[in-house]
């Protein structure tokens, strides 16, 4: 199998592979890299203590707050049940596993806002669940829950879609062993499992609380956009952009751009320490 | 051998007879020898839908057996080693191993040391850990101390010839050294039964017998009730005490090679077992008349009617032209060793082959030369 994986582009020209090569890295310096250039520039533009000071206004302070709050629920959580729906897809066989297989990727087809919006339908004041709401006197929406759920609803697939194919390739045989030889389920899943989809389930977690802490568009649905209480960081830009405040835009932006970056560099990290191990995992089978 | 102390039945608990709360502790698995029990598998059956995998099996294995699953694909030979390990729920009949009933257990209750093709190696721990497993795995009552462990992993890593091996993980090993490491993670946990699905199968030819001797040694060394599925049938008659070979879920035959080979049951064991030749031919009162030859062979107690007889390569001599078998030499092939002459007979469907010794002085019959061929032994079968 090895011998036929041979060097992929190994008679292309040499003109043409630097065309391509200098073409795909033109497109991302201009559309990924430029921008982000500018905000950084921008940010510091008016030096440091403007940064600073639009960095410690009150409302953003609370917009950190609220997105490490939100990121700090979402990623556990979607790290448990994530796991779990993995264990669920590729060690059991039921009726309509390829349905469910299919729905993991709804968020990603989805449209955020309309995924806040299902929320607004299904705990707005005219919505399914007003009068339950009402009578535990609960706030979803335009409050703090609201917003952890449409997180949670979009960053749902990522630690799950990892995790599948990476369990489906290295197949159950290892815990069927550990069965055998007298290993309890937890000690199986904790000494066996576990070890073998860390990494799948750390890229996961990464990519999970990456797009956490950037959501847009379902949140800005359900926040209702209250200064100092239901604001994100993304949406607390939005605010500071729309009142023509673009240094301050600009250096909140700053923000999110370097937890951005901090994303990259670990994923980077993962991926050269342990991307063979990954690789390895996909490889096997 | 390790000592390790069953936990002592708590109050309130099921009496021992009630398969759901029963154990195959380390003391119900030593049978006075020390090592494993024997294996009673009583009328199982086990369908997938309209499929029947397995009819109603019969099987006895006794403590300290090496036994051979032998069979095609689809014979049901590696749903028979699941069912017995656990892995599977049958639909019908018992599993027993030694005096308890084991057929309600659950995979892990019932102590089995199941070895797959793919050895199955923890990937993440090395080959020390891997063999330690099972033992620290243990609840903390039954767990030995560190250093029972640590002794019983050197013992085994010396008995699997790989002591220096012990800190090394998986992907640095050979396939041969990782069946090894495999098969003593298996016995680390003084199993019932050793179940090995096919153990040799993903091995270069060269390390596989290598490994199948190595086996038969360590087998003769611990005594442990072994079972093992193989299609291979030079496997299952190098290695194993006996072999069973299955067809669709049933029992063909079961013996010691020596009878498989030299007295198989039916027609189908004589064809899957070794090489064999095939004559068509007419039973009537105890003769078996050769179809389109004068040649006729004793048939004792074969029912009239059509038959064939079979017979291997080395159990016919040629003979003078018009002596035996009327034939012509069709083919003529060279192997390490031996010469095989393939002799077309007329009347007869198919070619007869017959081993000549590749002595470089042995003369090589020519193509489509008349020749007569005698039988030394043959068996006749109903067709």
């Amino acid at each position: 199998m090895s011998e036929l994986q041979s060097a992929p582009g190994v008679d292309t020209p040499p003109w043409l592979r630097r065309c391509l090569i200098g073409g795909a890295v033109l497109v991302m310096a201009l559309l990924v890299v430029l921008p982000l250039l500018m905000v950084l520039l921008s940010a510091f533009g008016k030096g440091f203590a403007t940064w600073w000071g639009a960095l410690t206004t009150p409302d953003a302070i609370s917009a950190l707050k609220l997105t490490l709050l939100t990121a700090g629920i979402v990623i556990p959580v979607n790290a448990v049940f994530g796991v779990i729906a993995a264990w669920s897809l590729t060690r059991f066989e039921f009726r309509g596993k390829r349905a469910v297989l299919a729905l993991v990727d709804l968020p990603f087809a989805v449209s955020p806002v309309v995924a806040g919006l299902c929320l607004v339908l299904l705990f707005g004041s005219q919505g399914w669940f007003a009068d339950l709401l009402r009578a535990w006197d609960i706030r979803i929406l335009f409050a703090r829950p609201g917003i952890v759920l449409a997180t949670l609803f979009i960053t749902f697939p990522f630690v799950v879609r990892e995790l599948v194919p990476l369990m489906q390739q290295q197949g159950s045989e290892e815990e069927v062993v550990a069965r055998s030889l007298g290993a309890g389920a937890w000690t199986m899943f904790f000494r066996v499992t576990l070890p073998n989809i860390k990494w799948g389930l750390l890229y996961g977690v990464l990519l999970c609380g990456a797009r956490a802490m950037g959501e847009f568009g379902a949140v800005s649905v359900v926040s209702g956009h209250i200064r100092g209480l239901t604001n994100t960081l993304p949406l607390h830009i939005e605010i500071l952009y729309n009142e023509f405040d673009s240094t301050g835009a600009f250096a909140v932006s700053s923000l999110l751009a370097g937890l951005a970056l901090m994303t990259l560099v670990l994923k980077f990290w993962l991926e050269a320490r342990h991307g063979d191990a990954l690789a390895q995992a996909r490889r096997r089978h | 051998m390790l000592l390790i102390q069953q936990s002592p039945r708590q109050p309130g608990h099921a009496p021992a007879t009630t398969a759901a709360h029963t154990r195959i502790g380390h003391h119900a698995a030593m049978d006075s020898n020390g090592h494993g029990v024997d294996l009673r598998i009583e009328g199982v059956t086990k369908r997938y839908g309209a499929t029947t995998a397995l009819d109603s099996v019969e099987l006895h294995i006794a403590a300290g057996e090496l036994v051979a699953l032998l069979g095609p694909s689809g014979s049901g030979k590696t749903t028979l080693l699941r069912v017995v390990a656990g892995l599977l729920q049958a639909d019908g009949g018992r599993v027993r191993f030694g005096d308890t009933d084991a057929t309600q257990l659950s995979l892990r209750d019932r102590n089995v040391g199941f070895v797959f093709q793919q050895y199955a190696l923890f990937r993440h721990m090395t080959v020390a850990e891997n063999i330690a497993f099972g033992l620290r795995s243990r609840p903390r009552r039954r767990r030995p101390d560190r250093a029972t462990i640590r002794r019983r992993v050197d013992e085994l890593l010396t008995l699997i010839q790989l002591q220096e091996h012990g800190s090394r993980y998986p992907e640095q090993l050979s396939g041969g050294q990782k069946q090894r490491v495999a098969l003593a993670r298996a016995l680390a946990i003084d199993p019932t039964v050793l179940l090995l699905d096919e153990p040799f199968g993903a091995l270069d030819a060269k390390v596989r017998v290598e490994l199948r001797r190595w086996l038969r040694r360590l087998h003769d060394q611990t005594g442990q009730t072994t079972v093992f599925v193989t299609h291979d049938q030079d496997e299952a008659l190098e290695l194993a005490d006996r072999v069973v070979v299955l067809r669709d879920g049933r029992i063909e035959q079961v013996g010691s090679p020596r009878e498989i080979y030299a007295e198989p049951a039916s027609a189908y064991v004589f064809d899957f077992i070794g090489r064999a030749s095939v004559l068509e031919g007419r039973v009537a009162d105890g003769r078996f008349q050769v179809d389109g030859q004068p040649a006729a062979f004793d048939a004792p107690g074969v029912a009239d009617g059509s038959a064939r007889l079979y017979l291997r390569p080395h159990d016919a001599v040629p003979a003078g032209a018009g002596d035996g078998l009327e034939a012509c030499v069709a083919a003529v092939h060279h192997h390490a060793g031996r010469i095989t002459v393939e002799l077309a007979l007329p009347g007869q469907p198919r070619h007869l082959e017959l081993d000549l010794v590749g002595a470089p002085d042995t003369s090589t019959p020519e193509i489509g030369a008349p020749a007569g061929v005698r039988l030394l032994r043959y068996r006749v079968y109903p067709a």
